[in-house]
């Protein structure tokens, strides 16, 4: 297991340097005029510019600023962002946490709900409680992320129970540790809502699916024939057969979690990677837009790693090798 | 000597998936709502009642038009009406709009209003429903230069609904040359194309798509940022399916018929145009609906920020970023129809994407179950 967790990390390295490669590439490509905003500025002289774009090496040609970076990135020093003058390292920090503090709550949800109702709607097949939740997967699966949001966002303005944005109440600092964490998880409500309702329908459909085929099968014949008891039939025999293949569902799922996460956190203005990225490329900030594609990149890396191997862990059938 | 005659002419693969598509209730709502949207987008400027950009700025967030059957002396008219409506502010500096109910303005079918060409051939200045100036028919409501929302929907349409097709069109062309050559070809050419591939998958799409945009300069004429959507959107999609036609195509080469196809010394060109793309088809139709909402939530994504078309055009994008302030949303709760739009038409792709696959491959139907 270990060697075949070092291995794919070890593959996963040239394609991160090949993508952040090409992406340096493109974005110099498009001209970048990083100091505009410092330009306009009558505090800073000329001089003081000159000066920190010799410091980024920003006067070199596009291929040395490229290695410039990458050896930073290797000492964890991600570069600086000319609009927020400030490290990206610890801009991204932050970030990562509400990103994944996000996508962890939504994932739950999402596989807390989706299962449990995957499992309901095989066992009551074309019952009505199966249609509405089919009806409602197509619903889930259609509706764009940011509409939903907006959605939620209006009727909870209108409700006026739930905070309308951002990921913490203005006297957030001044509440206890207990209202912090009460505080941040109101705030999560919307866009956790947001992201796992469309990731719910697809899953819930899937697990359905499975279910359905699983209890086709003849060990569960066996199982009712021997005169076992039909919930053992169901949630011991069947669900532990079915819910296998789901498990290769998270990593897939990890990449458009993430993906829809970024346009769910701008619109309900979470600070999180995604909203960062939003802001650098508005702009035009060269290595806070690198940094983002790199961290998104390992995250999505991970996701998939992290899949196969409670994949392989799960199901003994399976050996990485 | 008795001769066989075949009472029906046996039907091809493609027939019997059609027939079975037409049963398919859903993906024909799906269908049917989208020739609808498509067409209403391609006579934009017939059926909107006003042009894009034909502001009144006094109007500035005029609700919708009630539609009056009415009038004030409770008199039934079978024509519906409007009346003209004019503001005032209340306290807090908010507009109220209120109707002036000495003035009906009915609803007229084939009115004359702005010059425009019709199919951008035939100029004419007949647009299928409106009423008499100066009032205004806001079936929709009007945004904050008072233009009509419906108006800018349906021609926000034409973009949004044809970003979809071309993205769709120009990524599918570049996914099959470069699956079908890696998986042709095999060996280095293979393992590159596929690398290639891979370096563009390992990036959430979302965080890709917005490093692309910051390569094109931050505004741009409104031509340009049409085809800077396409190659974004197509850039970022032809890896996956690439992958795809690659695998498929490697596992039909090995097919017997293929097989027995060169055997019997069919030349490799006619092998794959006559025996091997055909066998994809299906794969390509049902996949090639499911992936148009992607290129439509693209561009509505980042129109929505700011980053795609720009105001005065419209698409469903930019004009749902008019209701990105929640302020905004709660006095002017219309500002949100463009997203529904944009909700029914990913729907409706996907109804109808769901039922073509279900029609070419009736195994899956008992998946599905």
């Amino acid at each position: 297991m270990t060697s075949y967790i070092i291995r794919r990390v070890l593959v996963a390295i040239p394609l991160l340097l090949g993508m952040t490669f090409l992406a340096f590439m493109v974005i110099q490509l498009g001209g970048g005029e990083y100091f505009a905003e410092l330009r306009l500025n009558p505090q800073i002289s000329r001089e003081t510019i000159e000066q920190i774009e010799q410091q980024f090496n920003l006067d070199k040609p596009a291929v040395v600023q490229y290695f410039y970076w990458l050896k930073n990135v290797l000492k964890l020093d991600f570069g600086y962002s000319f609009s927020r003058m400030a490290s990206v390292t610890g801009l991204i920090r932050g970030r990562v946490l509400a990103t994944m503090l996000l996508s962890t709550s939504s994932i739950l949800v999402t596989w807390l709900v989706a299962i449990p109702l995957g499992i309901y709607c095989a066992v009551h097949r074309y019952s009505w409680g199966d249609r509405f939740a089919s009806f409602f997967a197509y619903i889930g699966i259609s509706i764009p992320n940011f509409f939903l949001a907006l959605l939620l966002l209006y009727l909870a303005s209108v409700v006026g129970i739930l905070p309308l944005g951002d990921m913490t109440s203005a006297k957030f600092d001044d509440l206890s540790l207990a209202s912090k964490v009460l505080d941040i998880g109101k705030h999560l409500i919307i866009p956790t809502v947001v992201i796992a309702t469309a990731a719910m329908a697809g899953l819930q459909r899937l697990m359905r699916g499975n279910m359905l085929e699983v209890l086709r099968a003849q060990y569960i014949t066996t199982a009712r024939a021997k005169g076992l008891p039909e919930n053992r039939v169901i949630y011991v025999h069947a669900l532990r057969n079915a819910i296998n293949p789901m498990i290769s569902i998270f990593g897939l799922q990890f990449s458009s979690l993430l993906g829809g996460a970024a346009l769910t956190e701008i619109v309900c203005s979470w600070p999180g990677l995604g909203s960062l990225m939003l802001e650098a490329v508005r702009a035009r900030d060269l290595y806070v837009v690198m940094g983002d594609l790199l961290i998104g990149g390992i995250l999505l890396i991970g996701g998939n790693l992290l899949a196969d191997v409670l994949l392989a862990w799960t199901d003994p059938r399976i050996r990485l090798e | 000597m008795e001769e066989v005659v075949l009472a029906r002419k046996p039907r091809s693969p493609l027939r019997l998936a059609m027939r079975r598509l037409k049963r398919h209730k859903t993906a024909m709502a799906g269908l049917f709502v989208l020739v609808a949207l498509y067409l209403s987008a391609l006579f934009a400027d017939f059926i909107a009642p006003y042009s894009f950009d034909d502001e009144l700025r006094g109007n500035s967030h005029a609700p919708p038009s009630k539609i009056h059957f009415v009038d004030a002396e409770g008199k039934f008219h079978l024509q519906p009406f409007v009346y003209g409506v004019s503001f005032e502010f209340d306290e807090f500096h908010e507009r109220v709009f209120a109707e002036d109910k000495t003035k009906r303005y009915p609803i007229k079918l084939f009115v004359r209003g702005d010059e425009h060409k019709l199919l951008w051939v035939f100029p004419t200045d007949i647009h299928l429903i409106g009423v008499d100036k100066p009032a205004r028919l806001y079936l929709m409501g009007a945004d904050s230069r008072g233009r009509d929302l419906f108006s800018r929907i349906l021609y926000g349409g034409r973009i949004s609904l044809s970003v979809g097709l071309v993205g769709v069109t120009v990524s599918f062309l570049l996914g099959l040359t470069v699956g079908g050559i890696a998986g042709y070809f095999g060996g280095w050419v293979d393992s590159a194309l596929m690398r290639m591939c891979e370096m563009i998958m390992i990036i959430p799409g979302f965080y890709l798509m917005l490093a692309l945009r910051a390569a094109f300069p931050p505004t741009l004429p409104s031509t340009s940022v049409y085809v800077m959507i396409v190659l974004i959107m197509s850039f970022i999609g032809w890896a996956g399916l690439a992958r795809v036609v690659r695998g498929m195509v490697l596992s039909i080469a090995s097919k017997d018929y293929v097989t027995a196809a060169k055997a019997v010394g069919g030349k490799d060109i006619i092998i794959i145009f006559k025996h091997v793309l055909p066998n994809t088809l299906s794969y390509v139709i049902v996949s090639l609906t499911l992936s148009i909402p992607g290129y439509i939530l693209g561009e509505s994504a980042l129109s929505l920020l700011g980053l795609g078309i720009q105001d005065p055009q419209a698409s469903w994008g930019n004009l749902l970023s008019d209701a990105m302030h929640v302020t905004e949303i709660q006095f002017h709760p219309w500002m949100l129809i463009p997203g529904a739009f944009i909700f029914v038409t990913v729907m409706a792709f996907n109804f109808l994407g769901d039922g073509l696959r279900d029609a070419f491959d009736p195994r899956m139907e008992v998946g599905r179950g």
